[in-house]
């Protein structure tokens, strides 16, 4: 910078610097898009997994009929026969986002179809994520930490498992609200702008919209706030940044069907709202310091405390006893087993069921953020060189979100944005303090030259704009009306940083081997996001692959199952299956089903998990009475599947002991063990699930032996009597039965109706000239 | 006044009732002429598929004095309802040097037939004169005319249906001499109705040869037989024809499938249906084959839920075979839906013709093989811009238009729709869109795009150029 005394090339160089960085944000873009494309050229373009279904058939629902019929939705074809409120159980978010776009693109007359729209939506917004991402980092650390976090985003195996062309889940567009909400939230904080803490309502908002997640930025933003206050970095800004968003933001929330009162009601809330009384207080303590002289001031601090601890303890008893006297301390579940994570599996063994809501690995950790679990440190040191507003909360979320990672898989998902934003600022310090350390040394450049000629453009970046406070913001991007106040200060600034460089010299050939580590280290992790988007997260789950020596093999079991429905069984017909397969039947089959994966009903779930761990007449007597007309169960014991129904029959049997006691888990387990070949307990050789999912399966190879459990199965022969096979998918992966209807009583007279008509036929002839 | 008045309308009134009764003469051409008469009939009806083909071979003389310019046809409503098609041609030279003249027929309306028998028409080349005779050679064929008894049927039972015709053809001319040969995909026949002459060999069943049997002479019979072919019913097919003078024209193709055969009943068991293939679900068919143009391009076979997998592509330079397999074998009754979609080039259907105007050619049909459609519906989308289009088909199709919004139209692209029912294989022969097409609209839409660019660029410049901000 040192050569800002001639103002022309200046100007130059942050125009050229700004088109660049530009670039290189529209190229992290189109790699955050592309890079998800695995699932789509590997697989095809299809809706992924569980969730995602139920969000397209919404989706379909939306374009289909309106907002309006949207918001009143009630549908029947789902949690036979209670139903379902979809318009207000339902985060609209995405669907509402998705309906749009494609309500765009067909006035454009671009006809694409709400599948592809869908499947494309999580690419396009975690391009999104990944600007959203620049915009915060450099509202942290500078231009150069925003491009480098923003690529690191883009591939992060972590998003990308949750954004994959096809995966149209909440959280495709939640990281980029909850990434921007925060941006907004620090260029509110920054530059004390009531335009940016509105924006940052109407973000939240949207954050609200998408997925329940917003709790953690309604929780983390007044953390961070209470921070500030404690640490004494009290401004206006501050307040500004965080009374409108409260204020605001909990009336735009409450607007939201699905959280509706819960905006005021539920204890996930409460920190903001203790946080906005105590920057009032702060506020108005601060007021009161700037008219009072300081003895007068001494004294009113004293009777203000005094009368307000008595207040505040009286009013903390009334909450206290408020909130005490709900049985789950105005919690959620969910909420409840982060704060407790034994939670769960004591008391609600649905949420424990879910394999994402278990806690994480080591190996987890590796696969889904790579080696920025080594960076993360440095960047939370590169936050304290100096600590400002924004790096502190860049060092809260970290802090919070590796705790969250730590409870639930799925909330990896949050640690993500963090982890890069920290490796981002982390990669692209060292880079600088290497770089600046080379070029200070090289022979032939002499040291007051212009330090300029950066090799890539992060590091002219980072040349550009330095550490320093909360004001460095306001200069990196500057506005064409305060150019000339600005200049002064960089000048002066560029002063003190040319003696900040020359103290931050590291030798030569340290430092260039450390720079081909760094690249090393980068090469390594974008070779390994590469392969993790390529192979690990881009099964869509419902076709499954398996190479082996003759070539790729297809098992798509699934679709033809829900294909066999769709098209051969009655519009009305219920099919009942375990809650996994709900969504999925809904969406594809178009069938009613009882129980799905909104598991908002225990006692129904539970319901089916004992009709499914009963003997079949018990079984079939309660399916009856809930009207099904079909069971759909999966079996992968014929081609190896291991997530088939089988292996989940024990939460089966520990939901549905959870409402049924006559359903105990030990009848079936054999010495604390779960089996199922000849040593299994009597009870699970005659429970539906056991028969429906070998009925005839000794016939295939004669031993039965099942590939999944690796077991010859316990009981081979044996006959349904309340059941009938209807359809068995081509690998057996998916068997559906019917019930047979009661047994008919009348049946002589029957026989004899049938042979009249019969006998009618031949007896006409004469009638018609033609026969 | 008011009487002249009365009076003058019933005289108009009658003159009208004269001349309407003279023009319903007219029009409902005299009775069949009883001059004609068949000499030698041969009719061969092949029960092989589940299409029923006849073969009819007449010989007719005319013995009457006025020439006879066409020659009828007589059915009996019921296959009169089934018939997909009528094709005649008339038999020219002797043996060997035999050659086929094709003849236009169409069905004519007789009110006043016995037992509502309805006709077609043959018309003749040149009117037969008196003592001639001429060979007629026609082949019509019939849909849905095989019926399943029992008409429900287990997945270990083979498929039995029962066929309904008459022994003697029905003809409003007198035959002199007749034979009809049926034959059956296997020998397994449970019963037939006996006419003497009766004969039974192997897969063949032939009834006559009767002699001098009167106009409307009709014997019912029913024949019981086995078939167990794929009786594939495609319910609605809807083919969209997009052409884009880019250099390709897109065929897209929505199929309703259907087992028209008997009803699979009860339990469907896997494991019977994959250890004992030729036992198990006979009847029932798992795939199919669709013939495609040659250099077809970007083939997808797809449904509503996602890709089939389940599909082999074979192309040359004659014609492209596309075997596809339905997600789940098909028995009576099941049904399946799916999506066919391809590019073929455009140079290879699209044509200039004489008069400046563009032409398509292109096959009607279902590319399916051997498979009933009972209702097609074909939409040819011309590009936008394109004016007067007019259809020529070999036969007659309902014709409409529409208007289709595609890719950044503006005015819309006019869609031809050709809708036809109960349509067979032997439909497959091309027929032609004419239109207009000035090529300056191939850039529309680049030039489009280009300018709403270009002003989102200028708009951007203009932003940054100028400063909105109240505060100086």
């Amino acid at each position: 910078m040192a050569a800002l005394d001639t103002p022309q090339p200046s100007t130059l160089r942050h125009a050229f610097g700004n088109v660049l960085s530009l670039f290189i944000l529209l190229l992290i873009g189109v790699l955050a898009f592309s890079i998800r494309l695995f699932s789509v050229i590997k697989y095809e373009s299809v809706i992924h997994e569980f969730d995602p279904y139920f969000n397209y058939r919404v989706t379909q629902f939306l374009t289909k009929n309106g907002i309006y019929d949207f918001w009143n939705w009630f549908d029947d074809r789902t949690w036979y026969p209670l139903g379902r409120v979809i318009g207000g159980t339902v985060f609209p978010g995405l669907t509402l986002t998705a309906g749009t776009l494609w309500r765009i693109l067909n006035t454009l007359n671009i006809p694409l179809s709400v599948e592809t729209v869908c499947v494309f939506t999580a690419p396009i917004f975690s391009a999104f994520a990944s600007w959203a991402t620049y915009l915060l980092t450099k509202e942290v650390k500078g231009v150069g930490a925003g491009l480098t976090a923003a690529a690191l985003l883009a591939m992060v195996p972590s998003y990308i498992s949750r954004s994959v062309a096809g995966s149209y889940d909440n959280e495709a567009v939640a990281i980029f609200a909850l990434i921007f909400t925060f941006y907004l939230y620090i260029k509110a904080l920054n530059t004390g702008s009531l335009f940016y803490a509105t924006l940052n309502a109407i973000a939240y908002f949207y954050m609200v919209c998408s997925w329940g997640g917003y709790t953690f930025i309604i929780n983390l933003i007044p953390m961070h706030v209470l921070l500030c206050i404690v640490t004494g970095r009290y401004s206006s800004r501050l307040y500004i940044a965080y009374a409108p968003l409260v204020v605001l933001g909990t009336l735009l929330a409450s607007l939201v069907p699905v959280v509706g009162f819960n905006a005021v009601m539920t204890s996930e809330h409460f920190a903001s709202f203790l946080v906005f009384i105590i920057i009032h207080v702060v506020a108005l303590v601060y007021y009161i310091k700037g008219i009072l002289s300081p003895q007068m001031f001494k004294v009113a601090v004293t009777l203000v405390v005094s009368i307000g601890l008595i207040v505040c303890g009286a009013v903390l008893a009334v909450l206290i006893a408020l909130v005490a006297s709900s049985p789950t301390k105005g919690w959620s579940g969910r909420s409840l087993s982060l704060l407790d994570p034994t939670y769960a599996s004591k008391y609600i063994p649905i949420i424990a069921s879910v394999s994402e809501h278990q806690p994480p690995t080591w190996p987890s950790y590796f696969m889904d953020i790579n080696v920025l679990a080594f960076l993360v440190p440095a960047g939370i040191i590169a936050c304290f060189l100096p600590l400002s507003d924004a790096s502190s909360f860049a060092v809260l979320y970290i802090a919070t979100s590796v705790y969250f990672s730590g409870v639930m898989v799925r909330l990896m998902l949050v640690l993500a944005p963090a982890a890069c934003i920290m490796s981002g600022i982390a990669l692209s310090e060292a880079f600088g303090v290497f770089t600046r350390s080379i070029k200070f040394q090289l022979p032939g450049v002499s040291q007051n030259s212009p330090v300029n000629a950066g090799d890539t453009g992060t590091v002219i970046q980072n040349d550009v704009v330095k550490t320093e406070k909360s004001e460095d913001s306001l200069k990196e991007r500057p506005s064409r009306k305060n150019k000339k106040k600005e200049k002064d200060k960089t000048e002066r600034a560029s002063v003190v940083r040319q003696i900040e460089k020359r103290l931050l010299v590291l030798p030569l050939e340290a430092s260039v081997i450390a720079i081909f580590l760094l690249v090393l280290l980068g090469a390594f992790y974008v070779v390994h996001c590469v392969w993790a988007a390529a192979e690990a997260y881009s099964a869509p789950s419902i076709v499954l692959t398996s190479r082996s020596h003759d070539g790729l093999h297809v098992f798509d079991d699934f679709r033809e199952a829900y294909g066999w429905l769709r098209h051969n069984t009655e519009v009305d017909d219920k099919v009942a299956s375990w809650w996994d397969y709900g969504y999925q039947t809904t969406a594809m089959a178009n069938r009613t089903v009882i129980v799905d994966n909104n598991t908002w009903n225990n006692t129904h779930i539970a319901t089916v998990g004992t009709a499914m761990s009963s003997p079949e007449k018990a079984a079939w007597e309660i399916f009856n009475s809930l009207d099904v007309k079909y069971v759909l169960v999966v079996f992968g014991g014929l081609v190896g599947y291991p997530s088939d129904d089988i292996n989940k029959f024990l939460w089966m049997v520990r939901i549905g002991g959870g409402v049924f006691p006559h359903i105990k888990e030990p009848d079936y387990l054999r010495d604390g063990q779960y089996r199922i070949d000849s040593q299994a307990t009597p009870t699970m050789l005659n429970c539906l699930m056991y028969k429906l999912s070998y009925y005839r399966f000794v016939e295939t190879d004669g031993k039965g032996f099942d590939r999944v459990r690796n077991t010859e199965i316990g009981k081979k022969y044996f006959k349904l009597t309340h059941f009938e096979e209807v359809f068995t998918t081509h690998h057996w992966m998916v068997r559906i039965f019917k019930l047979k209807p009661p047994k008919n009583r009348i049946r002589g007279k029957t026989k004899k109706a049938k042979s009249k008509t019969s006998s009618k036929r031949s007896g006409t002839p004469k009638k018609n000239p033609w026969h | 006044m008011g009487a002249t008045a009365n009076f003058r309308k019933a005289i108009i009134f009658s003159v009208l009732f004269f001349y309407s009764m003279l023009l319903v003469k007219t029009l409902s051409s005299s009775p069949p002429s009883s001059n004609l008469q068949i000499l030698t009939a041969e009719r061969r009806i092949d029960l092989t598929s589940h299409i029923v083909r006849v073969y009819l071979t007449l010989k007719v003389e005319n013995t009457g004095e006025a020439p006879a310019a066409e020659v009828l046809l007589a059915f009996s409503p019921a296959q009169f309802d089934h018939l997909a098609l009528v094709k005649a041609a008339a038999a020219v030279g002797k043996k060997k040097k035999k050659t086929y003249l094709p003849l236009e027929v169409n069905p004519s309306d007789h009110p006043d037939a016995p037992n509502g028998t309805k006709y077609y028409s043959i018309s003749l080349l040149k009117p037969l004169g008196k003592a001639e005779s001429i060979t007629l050679e026609i082949l019509y064929m019939l849909t849905h005319s095989l019926e399943p008894f029992p008409a429900e049927i287990s997945q270990s039972e083979s498929q039995l249906v029962y066929y309904h015709d008459s022994a003697v053809i029905l003809s409003p001319y007198h035959i002199k001499q007749q034979a009809s040969m049926v034959k059956t995909p296997t020998s397994k026949v449970e019963s037939f109705t006996r006419v003497e002459p009766t004969d039974r060999s192997g897969t063949e069943l032939r009834y006559g040869p009767y002699e001098d049997r009167h106009p409307y002479s009709y014997s019912p019979v029913i024949i019981h037989l086995e078939n167990n072919n794929a009786f594939a019913v495609v319910e609605e097919l809807e083919r969209e024809i997009e052409i884009s003078h880019w250099g390709s024209i897109q065929v897209t193709e929505h199929y309703k499938l259907a087992h028209a055969g008997a009803r699979h009943r009860g339990i469907f068991s896997r494991v019977e249906y994959q250890s004992r293939p030729s036992i198990s679900g006979v009847s029932s068919f798992k795939h199919l084959l669709a013939e495609l143009p040659p250099r077809v391009h970007s083939v997808y076979y797809r449904d509503d839920i996602g890709n089939i997998s389940s599909s082999r592509l074979r192309t040359n330079s004659k014609k492209s075979e596309l075997l596809i397999e339905p997600r789940y074998p098909l028995f009576g009754g099941w049904k399946a839906t799916f999506i066919i979609g391809y590019g073929v080039p455009l140079q290879d259907f699209l044509f200039e013709s004489d008069g400046g105007s563009r032409y398509l050619n292109y096959t009607f049909g279902c590319p399916l093989s051997e498979t009933v459609v009972d209702k097609l519906t074909i939409k040819v989308v011309l590009p936008e811009g394109s004016k007067n289009p007019s259809v020529k088909a070999p036969f007659t199709v309902e014709q409409s238009m529409e208007t289709k919004y595609s890719y950044l139209d503006v005015i819309g692209r006019t869609v031809v729709v050709l809708e036809k029912k109960n349509v067979v294989p032997e439909h497959n022969v091309p027929f032609q869109v004419y239109y207009n097409f000035n090529p300056m609209f191939m850039l529309a839409e680049p030039l489009m795009l280009v300018s709403a660019f270009f002003l989102f660029f200028i708009a951007c410049i203009a932003y940054l150029h100028m400063d909105l901000s109240i505060r100086k």
